[in-house]
């Protein structure tokens, strides 16, 4: 077959979902082959019997396709000569029967195979989903989504269409060959290796040349990928561009890329699709050495007008599998490669299991205390420094500090998304790495900046944070989040679907949705992260109510930026640099003129006319 | 194919490549199918009349012609990638080229996710359907006619077989790939349905297991894994028809054949090397069909990506520079709105009626919820969306009449979002001015406050950033943006609440220095912190696409009820503390 070779990334033939998307620029052979296949083999080793009938198919097939040339070369022989009408009515029946039963096996095996592969690619995809939920967040955090994202999905997607596609015409192809071989041999040992000879140039050649691809190749992936970060980059920031005016700049480095390419590419592509014109001289030479030696023979009386007939059909039938195992070798080596990155992921450790006797926690009062707690997100580089502090049972905790601080840290910590270096985290007295982490979780409930909605109705985004709560529950939590009146203006009321990441409710809506949340989770400790980002004032006034409410009767971390939110707390907690540099409320804060007072201050820094009254009265109301 | 032929116009400078090129295949094609005929020759001449030299003189004629015809197809294949290489390039530079001329509104409508997906992965899918149009879709046509007509000539009797068979096999494939269509069409929607969960589960990992929430989403998963896995295992299988059709269809006609010209030789008006040669024109055209078929599928998913593609050639940019457009030279930067509405598909927040007058040099604050119009009012400036009606002015000019380039020269914007590049802290910087001194640099570094945590850096300006080099802060990534944007000392300069993620005390300070570097420039500040807006000579207030009321912090507090509201509402209620 003579198409195809182009492509280094691979599949030709029917679209399984968007197969070629994402696979540029990446690197094309698996480190170990062998390592990514036999992991592969794994997944296929669950579909045993299917793959059992296809490979029994896959010989039946073969074995049928044989026998349609060996029938044509005895009709030849046997009853055109001799004239015999009998015969010649037996054996085309022959034919016609083997014709219907291979149409058939190949159907079969097509339709079985699409089970294996389909069922393999779903296994995967269901293992690979769960273990990205046993990952340390240290990993998920590290790793920019997109990249995770082509793994999960792109690099999955190429082994199933190699699955479907290549793997069979593998097998196919050598039982081909082999059949071939043996039928050959069988019926006449000196053409057949007249005709064989074709088998070893073939392979020659194909080395040969996949030499010169394999280096021009990456030179082509290499120069790709480096154009292809280079315009998502300049897209990205085309708005930059503009506001600068460097788009002839742009234009100008965007052609010396493209230009590389092109010059690359060419080589690259040329030296890899002059295999298909080489593989059909190969084909011809076959044909011709049959024929002629054929003939050859023939006139000296070692071989008959059947047998060459046979023989023809042979080569030209079944050298094209000979040619597909040397094309589909690029396809299954980048498949592997992708599979190999899958894999690569599942390797990953996974966070450290809850201990088997791990307690769980229950219904908590909330006395939460941090001990001489130390914690970096790299062993050298420490973020927090010997924390230390207290909440009591109800409490409202600030924490309070500029950016990179270490106030993320500190609810990182506590909700174990990360586990401290040294130190101790107690709640009600318990150690919570000696606790069972889901039930933890499920004592503290968390109300994020960016609000994570997923693409489903209002109603499923609220119940979320109680999975068996009722409809009525669940509004009841929306009524106390102050978000009921807005949602029932919504297009389809509680039964709005959300388009991904809650695109069509505004940040202020997002957030009250997650309060709502929050109230039907109804947790014993609430860790908050107020927003930074504006909100209109009605809206605001809304989450403020909602909050309050929230908070009642919890103990709460609140990382705060709101005035209010700060003076109401009963603990301010001035992080810095990984420390609690001061502690106390608002009135005693401000008196020591200390961190948290300049901070207060440098707000309003720079007006005279307001600055004033803030030192004088320290307090409005 | 609409699409794609619209694409024509790229392989235009290629044309004589593009005739050369299936000239070739002709010869290629033309060699593999004489090579039965020969073989009919060897069997009927050269065996039958037992006579050697025939044999010996046609097979080696048969290497001959294998050869000439392997010249052919090597050549067709130089050219076929010399000239979609050349399409691939020459549309993605025209593609590139065009998204650099369209405006922010035309930004806004494409998305940058597409755009990326368009200039990459569509232009591979065109041009490799461009490829395998002039070899395999230029091939297989000329292989299935070629053997047909051989096949009539080799035997006129037998060929009646043809008339059967090729009608059936035709309806057959069209029922098979009319089925599969909206099949593949629901797989492609069920991927999406996916993607879309495992991208939800990445995004909101801390919330999934802060509620704990795994079981739960990986049971959702399933479902969604299992509904992809039928939905494509019944696809396939509708496509697992056409195969084991087609090889039954040939199969019948070589019994056919067989049956057939099994009784005409023995009448004695058939030769059995014709036979032989007419069993193989049928297997040319069987692997014909069969190449034809799969290459379609192929080429009709490169159309839809030549459509994509086309949407951006057809798009036109919004904002072009009139004709007699002017250049404009170090303007003093009065800027004044006559009269301004705007209005964008209702994808930007609109604007009604702007009309306010702002001296050289002095600092505007504009504050107002989100979504009342802020940065919609501040894009009009260097025409990154034009009025809808009213003029916007510098100097007395009207924008509008000013070349974009020059526009922009004078005016530096901060985006909302700190969008830097990859490669030096240094070249980020002056990328608005290539040729700052290294003074310059440190200088503009310095007042944005930028300075101390670039020289923390082992290589201080020449650190590198981006994908291989370090990651900033959302802070450090905004400080390096505002002193891209002052090293080119612009005349006009807007930041577009480009200091959210710096702590108060550096944002202050990052104002008081900004006031020395850039003294003279006309200043337009978006900002949610009451701090910044009292510096300023000047606050418009926005609300709701219209500016309720101008003036200084004073006047505004006894005009306006909504600055009012916002300032209590920041100071008794929820001032924006860190």
């Amino acid at each position: 077959m003579t198409w195809n070779k182009s492509s280094h990334q691979g599949n030709f033939g029917f679209p399984i979902g968007p197969g070629a998307h994402g696979m540029i620029g990446r690197g094309q052979k698996a480190k170990d082959t062998r390592a990514a296949m036999r992991r592969v083999g794994v997944y296929l080793k669950r579909q045993q019997i299917r793959l059992m009938a296809v490979v029994f198919l896959l010989g039946a097939t073969t074995g049928f396709a044989l026998l349609g040339p060996f029938l044509m070369g005895r009709a030849i022989d046997e009853y055109f000569i001799i004239g015999n009408l009998k015969g010649l009515a037996r054996i085309s029946l022959l034919m016609l029967l083997v014709s219907v039963i291979t149409a058939l096996t190949t159907w079969l095996q097509t339709s079985v195979m699409a089970g294996v592969a389909q069922r393999v690619v779903r296994d995967i995809r269901n293992d690979l989903f769960a273990k990205v939920h046993t990952l340390p967040l240290r990993f998920i955090d590290r790793h920019p989504h997109g990249e995770l994202m082509s793994r999960l999905s792109n690099d999955v997607e190429n082994i199933s269409v190699i699955l479907n596609e290549s793997v069979t015409q593998l097998i196919a192809g050598v039982l081909a060959l082999i059949g071939v071989t043996v039928t050959m041999l069988c019926l006449n040992l000196r053409l057949a290796i007249v005709s064989l000879f074709t088998i070893p140039l073939m392979v020659f050649l194909t080395r040969w040349i996949s030499t010169h691809t394999l280096e021009g190749f990456r030179d082509q992936q290499q120069r790709l990928g480096v154009l292809n970060s280079f315009i998502e980059e300049t897209v990205t920031g085309e708005r930059v561009v503009k506001a600068y005016g460097r788009e002839q700049d742009m234009l100008e480095d965007f052609e010396r890329l493209n230009r590389n390419l092109q010059a690359a590419a060419g080589k690259a592509q040329i030296y890899a699709l002059i295999l298909g014109p080489l593989t059909n001289l190969v084909n011809n030479l076959g044909f011709a050495a049959v024929a002629g030696a054929g003939g050859w023979m023939a006139v000296k009386g070692l071989a008959t007008i059947g047998t060459i007939a046979s023989f023809l059909s042979y080569s030209q039938q079944f050298g094209r599998p000979l040619n597909q195992v040397a094309h589909l070798y690029n396809a299954v080596q980048s498949a592997l490669a992708g599979a190999e990155r899958v894999f690569e992921i599942t390797d990953e450790k996974s966070e450290p299991a809850d201990a088997p006797d791990a307690p769980l926690l229950q219904k908590v009062r909330g006395e939460v205390i941090f001990n001489k707690v130390w914690f970096g997100y790299r062993k050298d580089t420490p973020v927090i420094q010997g924390f230390t502090m207290q909440a009591k049972p109800g409490q409202t905790l600030a924490l309070v500090g500029p950016t990179g601080a270490g106030k993320t840290t500190i609810v990182n910590l506590l909700m174990r998304f990360y586990d401290i270096d040294s130190g101790k985290i107690t709640i009600d007295g318990q150690d919570i790495r000696n606790l069972q982490k889901a039930s933890l979780r499920r004592q503290l409930g968390i109300v994020l900046q960016d609000t994570f909605l997923i693409s489903d109705s209002v109603m499923e985004n609220i119940r979320y944070g109680k999975l068996n709560a009722n409809d009525q529950e669940v509004i009841a939590a929306a009524e106390l989040a102050n978000a009921d009146q807005f949602i029932r203006r919504l297009p389809k009321g509680y039964h709005t679907i959300l388009s991904e990441r809650g695109g069509n409710l505004s940040q202020g809506q997002r957030q009250l949705l997650a309060i709502a949340r929050a109230i039907l989770a109804d947790p014993g400790i609430l860790i908050l992260d107020e927003a930074t980002s504006s909100v209109d004032t009605r809206t605001e006034i809304h989450i403020q109510q909602a909050l309050l409410r929230l908070m009642q009767g919890r103990t709460c971390f609140v990382i705060a930026h709101r005035l209010s939110t700060i003076r109401n707390a009963d603990q301010i907690l001035v992080i810095n640099g990984g420390r609690i540099i001061e502690q106390g409320n608002h009135q005693n804060l401000l008196a020591l003129r200390g961190f948290y007072c300049r901070l207060y201050m440098s707000q309003f820094k720079g007006h005279r006319d307001f600055s004033l009254p803030v030192i004088d009265n320290g307090n409005y109301s | 194919m609409g699409s794609l032929r619209k694409l024509i116009r790229f392989l235009q400078p290629y044309w004589k490549l593009i005739l050369l090129s299936p000239l070739l295949m002709l010869v290629e094609v033309a060699m593999d199918l004489v090579q039965p005929r020969l073989m009919q020759r060897i069997v009927d001449v050269g065996i039958a009349r037992l006579h050697m030299a025939v044999v010996v003189r046609t097979g080696l004629l048969m290497v001959g012609l294998a050869l000439v015809g392997f010249l052919g197809g090597a050549g067709n294949t130089v050219f076929a990638v010399e000239v979609s290489q050349g399409f691939g390039a020459d549309l993605r530079r025209e593609l590139f080229r065009k998204v650099q001329s369209l405006s922010f509104g035309n930004l806004d409508d494409l998305g940058t996710g597409q755009l990326v997906t368009r200039l990459t992965n569509d232009v591979t899918q065109v041009q490799e359907s461009v490829l395998i149009m002039l070899r395999i879709l230029v091939r297989a046509p000329l292989m299935l006619t070629g053997s047909i007509f051989m096949a009539v000539i080799t035997s006129p009797k037998l060929s009646f077989l043809l008339l059967i068979l090729g009608p059936l096999v035709v309806m057959v494939l069209a029922w098979a790939f009319k089925r599969a269509n909206p099949l593949f069409t629901g797989v492609q929607s069920r991927l999406d349905r996916l993607n879309t969960v495992m991208q939800e589960n990445l995004a909101g990992i801390r919330l999934i297991r802060a509620f704990v929430r795994k079981d739960h989403e990986i049971h959702r998963f399933g479902e969604v894994n299992d509904n992809l896995m039928d939905q494509t295992i019944r696809a396939v299988r509708t496509l697992a028809v056409v195969m084991p059709f087609m090889m039954l269809a040939l199969n019948l006609g070589i019994v056919g054949v067989i049956w057939f010209g099994g009784l005409q030789v023995m009448k004695g008006t058939l030769k059995a090397g014709q036979i032989m040669a007419f069993v193989n024109y049928i297997l040319h055209m069987l692997f014909s069909l069969i190449m034809v078929s799969m290459l379609l599928i192929r080429v009709s998913r490169a159309e839809a990506s030549a459509g994509r593609i086309m949407e951006i050639l057809n798009k036109e940019p919004e904002v072009t520079d009139r004709p007699d457009a002017v250049d404009i030279f170090s303007p003093r930067g009065k800027v004044v709105f006559e009269h301004v509405c705007f209005n964008y598909n209702g994808n930007s927040q609109g604007l009604r009626d702007i009309n306010f007058t702002v001296e050289p040099g002095q600092t505007v604050a504009i504050i107002g919820a989100t979504g009342s119009g802020k940065s919609s009012l501040v894009h009009l400036l260097p025409r990154f969306y034009d009025a809808t009606e009213g003029r916007v002015m510098i100097d007395g000019v009207d924008v509008r009449d000013i070349k974009q380039e020059s526009l922009r020269k004078h005016i530096s914007i901060t985006l909302q979002e700190a969008i830097l590049f990859s490669g030096t802290i240094r070249e980020n910087i002056c990328y608005g001015r290539p040729e700052a001194t290294e003074e310059e640099i440190i200088e503009a570094a310095r007042a944005a406050q930028a300075h101390e945590f670039i020289t923390e850096f082992p290589a201080g300006y020449d650190t590198v950033l981006g994908e291989r080099g370090i990651n900033l802060s959302g802070g450090q990534k905004q400080r390096l943006a505002l002193a891209r944007a002052i090293i080119t000392k612009p005349s006009i300069l807007i930041l577009d609440d480009s200091t959210s993620a710096v702590d108060i005390e550096t944002e202050a300070n990052i104002h008081d220095a900004l006031i020395k570097f850039i003294k003279g420039c006309t200043c337009f500040i978006i900002t949610q912190r009451l701090g910044t807006v009292l510096r300023a000579d000047k606050i418009l207030v926005l609300d709701n696409g219209t500016v309720t009321n101008e003036g200084t912090h004073q006047e505004l507090l006894i005009l306006s009820p909504i600055y009012r509201e916002i300032y209590e509402s920041q100071l008794g209620n929820g001032a924006n503390f860190v």
